[in-house]
């Protein structure tokens, strides 16, 4: 099935890493079931949640995941995803929490600027919100350190204030793997067990588990429109400009967030093998490829995670 | 689509002290001043191995050439006040071998920063600037401080490979192979006399690309292989098999999915320390001191099989007994044989001494209050908390050549000897013997700030 055109590459790539990479992951999910009495695992049915919930079944047994997961729900997502979310959780048993932008706006806690606006940033109210609500003391992420610049520089456990914010320059120093995951009241931890993969790792392990994904993933046909060398989906959300010509591509998502700031590549990678091949030919990284809002600023980031962002 | 259940049997490797598994990822650090061509080296070892993508490139191009050394300053802070606050942390792969850097800025509270990343580092390569170092009037070459001071903490830190990467090369001209002979000889003295093990002295231009990841044969009288072709052989930290079992317990499971009740019913769940477990060893518990024998053996992702040092594994006992996180599992030694029977065939199994409430240790301080005697603070040991209180600073250590000074305390980044007392008694074993039982960390009780790294002496 997984039939290769060029296997000579794929062949010489080694996947014995991943075994490390996995023990790492599996070590720091069962710490925090461990060290933190009201932990929860952000689940947003992409592939890094999907990856960190496979190491969850074999840290803790199928159906045994010991917190619930957690979704913020910008109310933009792909329904193909959130779909592939529920399935997933219901057939592991866990407990799925949703809350969602909308209900942040309907409280007033989330004001936009425009109708239009992207609410991908405003998830941080929606999740400080949470945090709040159930008393969260540590959330596990799916964020990789190769994503950009400011992750890179993140601890595995990262401290964050009564604000949600994170303090660059009040880092709590990782020592060997002793954790310090020590919080005063109002405090509380992002944990990132899969900081240390890489998008090529991750497809890697996808191939190697046999994890199944949102069919996004793979190539299928869809109507996109050319903007700033990026492939803009069209949707009800992102209609096309005027003088925009719309065209049906073979297209995938390497990354699934906010229908309205994630863009699809070109791509005919029907399986997680077709694309390990062609993450290892890709000249883009993964957000220049994909995401419209990060390209404003090299600091947006930095700047978001500060304020509370994942 | 369906998702399967299925738990997939990794490849795992049951041998005891796998020291040439080169299939794992090799973590190294780099050590130097930024101007010693620290972010240069990093920038070529990611462009020239292809894991920098076009987009990044594009970023820290300036007329179409791009600045190698930004690639490593992440924050606005830092690209605003030119200055690295914290340790980063890059990706790259071969063919053969995944690499993870653990880029420590030089210059900016060195010493927190740099034992944060070494602590869990196979390697470290310690830049040395050839364009810096002075010729002092016999020929010979004077080394910088930041090149004891950087060797001497990795060191300390016991980072298994160390590779001196004499840099900047290429600015000699016709002088840089006389320069090259004398500068590995003044390295060579000098590791010498501090008793570090140097893996390897590689003459290398990060600008130019000699011998970073192309190895660049004869090359200022150098015919070995380049900075990558030896992170690619490497081996991971030799595992720590030679010292008696030892696991913290990090996670208690209750049992499940046996009907068999001669068992105990819950697996405990942590890292092998040291040594190695199978079916069949006596273990004591500590602090309790039952002792119970092992039922089942499982790797992190739940294979059965033996387990050493280094891994992840989940440990059945063949009776119920009071163990939960934190404490320790430790090789029940059986009686040593007639120890005057110095012809024994088999070596005598080492145990580990008395567990003791009063440790000696060299700790790395990293608050930004001095560490002073008479406070109390929380420590880590394993995934065991347990009350510290400083009762005495024996002396603080110069970071440039390791001489004791007699000291009140311990000034932030500063290095120094301190004798604790525990509320609590650990199985404390020299950091020199075991990475893991031989060191902890100390936690402000009001802050929750990581205070300090101890080593145990």
């Amino acid at each position: 099935m997984n039939a290769m055109t060029e296997p000579t590459h794929f062949d010489r790539l080694s996947n014995q890493h991943l075994d490390a990479l996995e023990e790492e992951t599996i070590f720091i999910l069962r710490e925090v079931a461990a060290a933190f009495e009201r932990p929860a695992l952000l689940f947003s049915g992409g592939k890094d949640s999907l990856v960190m919930l496979k190491c969850a079944e074999k840290a803790f047994g199928v159906g045994r995941i010991p917190y619930p997961l957690l979704m913020i729900d910008t109310g933009h997502n792909f329904h193909e995803v959130t779909d592939f979310r529920d399935f997933r959780a219901k057939e592991l048993g866990a407990e799925l929490i949703v809350r969602s932008v909308e209900d942040s706006m309907a409280r007033g806690t989330v004001r936009l600027a425009h109708p239009g606006e992207s609410r991908n940033v405003h998830q941080s109210v929606t999740l400080l919100e949470a945090i709040d609500e159930f008393r969260f003391d540590a959330l596990i992420g799916g964020a990789r350190r190769d994503e950009e610049k400011a992750r890179a520089k993140e601890r595995i456990f990262s401290h964050r204030d009564s604000f949600g914010q994170w303090q660059p320059k009040a880092q709590r120093p990782e020592l060997w793997t002793l954790f310090n995951t020590r919080l005063q009241p109002g405090e509380h931890f992002r944990v990132f067990p899969i900081s240390n993969w890489t998008e090529l790792d991750v497809w890697q392990y996808i191939e190697r588990e046999k994890i199944a994904l949102p069919s996004l993933y793979y190539t299928h046909k869809r109507d996109v429109v050319e903007r700033k060398g990026l492939l803009v989906p069209v949707t009800e959300l992102t209609p096309p400009k005027e003088g925009e010509t719309i065209e049906s591509r073979d297209v995938r998502f390497r990354t699934v967030g906010d229908i309205t700031c994630t863009c699809p590549v070109e791509s005919l990678a029907a399986t997680a093998a077709d694309i390990v091949i062609e993450t290892l030919a890709a000249d883009v990284s993964e957000r220049g490829a994909t995401r419209m809002d990060d390209k404003t600023s090299e600091a947006s980031m930095e700047k978001r995670k500060k304020d509370g962002y994942f | 689509m369906t998702a399967t259940n299925t738990i997939a049997a990794p490849a795992y490797s049951t041998g005891a002290g796998s020291t040439n598994d080169t299939s794992s990822a090799l973590r190294f650090i780099t050590c130097g001043s930024v101007d010693d061509g620290k972010s240069t080296l990093i920038g070529r070892l990611l462009v020239d191995s292809k894991a920098v993508l076009q987009d990044q490139l594009a970023n820290v191009s300036k007329s179409g050439e791009a600045d190698l050394a930004l690639f490593t300053d992440g924050l606005s802070a830092e690209r605003e006040q030119g200055i690295t606050i914290d340790v980063a942390y890059r990706y790259f792969a071969t063919p053969t071998r995944k690499f993870i850097i653990g880029d420590a800025p030089g210059h900016e509270q060195y010493t927190r920063n740099m034992v944060t990343a070494a602590s869990s580092a196979h390697a470290a390569v310690v830049l040395v600037d050839a364009t810096k170092l002075k010729w002092n009037v016999d020929g010979l070459v004077d080394l910088l401080p930041q090149t004891r001071r950087h060797s001497l903490l990795v060191n300390l830190l016991r980072v298994p490979g160390i590779i001196f990467a004499v840099n900047k090369l290429d600015a000699l001209g016709d002088d840089a192979t006389a320069a090259f002979a004398k500068i590995s000889e003044a390295l060579q003295a000098f590791a010498q006399q501090a008793g570090i093990a140097v893996t390897a002295t590689i003459p290398m231009s990060a600008l130019k690309g000699h011998n970073v990841v192309e190895a660049t044969p004869g090359w200022c009288g150098y015919q070995g292989p380049s900075l990558l072709a030896l992170l690619e052989t490497l081996p991971v930290t030799a595992a720590e098999t030679d010292v008696p079992f030892a696991f913290p317990v990090q996670w208690v499971e209750k049992f499940h999915n046996s009907a068999d009740t001669t068992q105990g019913r819950r697996v405990f769940w942590g890292r092998v320390a040291t040594g190695t477990v199978q079916v069949g060893d006596t273990v004591s518990i500590h602090p309790s001191g039952q002792t119970a024998v092992v039922a089942q053996v499982v790797n992190h992702a739940r294979v059965p099989g033996s387990v050493a040092a280094g891994h992840g594994a989940g440990i059945t006992l063949d009776r119920e007994v009071d163990v939960s996180r934190g404490d320790w599992l430790l090789a029940q030694v059986t009686p040593a044989a007639d120890p005057d029977d110095e012809f024994a065939d088999t070596p005598k199994p080492r145990a580990f001494a008395e567990a003791t409430r009063e440790i000696k240790a060299t700790v790395a301080w990293m608050d930004d209050e001095p560490l002073v005697a008479g406070r109390v603070y929380l420590a880590l040991h394993g995934h065991r908390w347990i009350k510290a209180k400083v009762k005495r600073i024996v002396h603080s250590l110069d970071i440039n050549t390791l001489q004791e000074h007699d000291a009140t305390e311990i000034a932030p980044n500063a290095i120094g000897h301190i004798e604790l007392a525990l509320q609590e008694a650990i199985t404390a074993v020299p950091y020199a013997q075991s990475r893991v039982l031989g060191s902890l960390i100390l936690v402000d009780t009001a802050t929750h700030k990581t205070s300090g790294a101890l080593l145990l002496s």
